[in-house]
């Protein structure tokens, strides 16, 4: 029980990732190529969004989450070289396979043979990270 | 009723679908402090699948803490399975003109569905290219910690500037491929 509003929100995220289409590969080359302000709209308005949402969350400081705990906005690691230069990696591959992993799981949920090879590979590709971490610059 | 079904088999506008991705924000903070993000889940799949004798610190730790996050991306599959096959659009994709001739001049057929059918489905160039891709996306998210959802959602709107750094990586090196990659991945195969 403590995990359905977890099921619940990852159902109408996966759902909104299809049904927006920022899980085609034909809408993120159209992103890449700037032919279309579909991609750009979703992103600006899904940060317009959360932003206010936040806002209000903070704004009605006595609310609380579900288990009862004041909310607090979970805080990003510090560093710079890992953030860019992970983006990077993540965007080279991005923009071939056109799949980001919210879409991965979606498009495996879809039945894609092709999704869950980019699983697999974001899986290796993950392994590969953690066995390499300490030799990277963070 | 018919409107209904007939909006759940369509495509949503960027207006509608936007806001819905970005509710998820505040709706995953409310639930339980939550961060909404979904890559981190391929850290605890190899985590789980760790085999004692080969560990990685980096996989070291109790992903059962984290089951919350796993049991979030089981919903974002089922979610894929009931926007995709149950509530399936009918149609191909909506795109511009100019992503149109783009792709016929690419050789790739509008099929519906969201991959190119030679991607979508299993055969040697799906597995090569998607397997690979798969690699840098998987090692790319885990280096900055979070994809687009952690970062170009989340920490965007949480005015982070990690997550900044991490969206301008993302799209130098998107940009780079669809533009360098991409166009030629078709023609060599073909």
């Amino acid at each position: 029980m403590r995990f359905l509003p977890y099921l619940l929100a990852g159902v109408i995220f996966g759902f909104v990732m299809i049904k927006s289409e920022a899980a085609s590969w034909y809408r993120i080359m159209e992103m890449f190529y700037f032919q279309s302000f579909h991609m750009y709209g979703i992103m600006m308005s899904a940060i317009a969004t959360g932003m206010t949402g936040v806002l209000l969350l903070k704004r009605y400081g006595r609310l609380l989450t579900l288990d009862g705990q004041p909310i607090e906005i979970p805080k990003k690691e510090p560093g710079h070289v890992n953030y860019i230069l992970g983006g990077f990696i993540f965007g080279l591959g991005w923009g071939v396979i056109g799949l980001c992993p919210g879409p991965i799981f979606s498009l495996v949920g879809m039945g894609s043979i092709g999704a869950l090879a980019a699983l697999a590979g974001a899986l290796h590709g993950t392994w590969l990270y953690g066995f390499v971490k300490n030799r990277l610059p963070h | 009723m018919n409107n209904l079904l007939t909006w759940l088999h369509s495509p949503w506008p960027w207006y509608i679908s936007g806001p819905l991705i970005g509710l998820m924000v505040p709706l995953m903070l409310w639930i339980g402090n939550r961060s909404f993000g979904i890559s981190s889940n391929l850290r605890h799949m190899c985590a789980i699948a760790q085999p004692k004798a080969v560990s990685v610190d980096f996989f070291h730790y109790n992903w059962r803490e984290q089951s919350w996050s796993l049991v979030f991306a089981l919903g974002a599959v089922l979610g894929g399975f009931l926007a995709g096959v149950v509530f399936a659009n009918p149609d191909p994709v909506d795109l511009s003109v100019a992503a149109l001739t783009m792709f016929s001049h690419w050789n790739v057929p509008i099929a519906g569905g969201f991959l190119p059918p030679v991607l979508f489905d299993l055969n040697w160039l799906s597995v090569i290219v998607m397997f690979s891709g798969g690699v840098l996306v998987g090692f790319g998210t885990r280096y900055a910690s979070g994809c687009t959802s952690g970062h170009a959602i989340t920490g965007l709107s949480t005015l982070q500037l990690q997550s900044l750094l991490a969206v301008l990586g993302i799209f130098a090196g998107g940009l780079l491929s669809a533009h360098l990659i991409t166009p030629h991945l078709f023609s060599i195969f073909w």
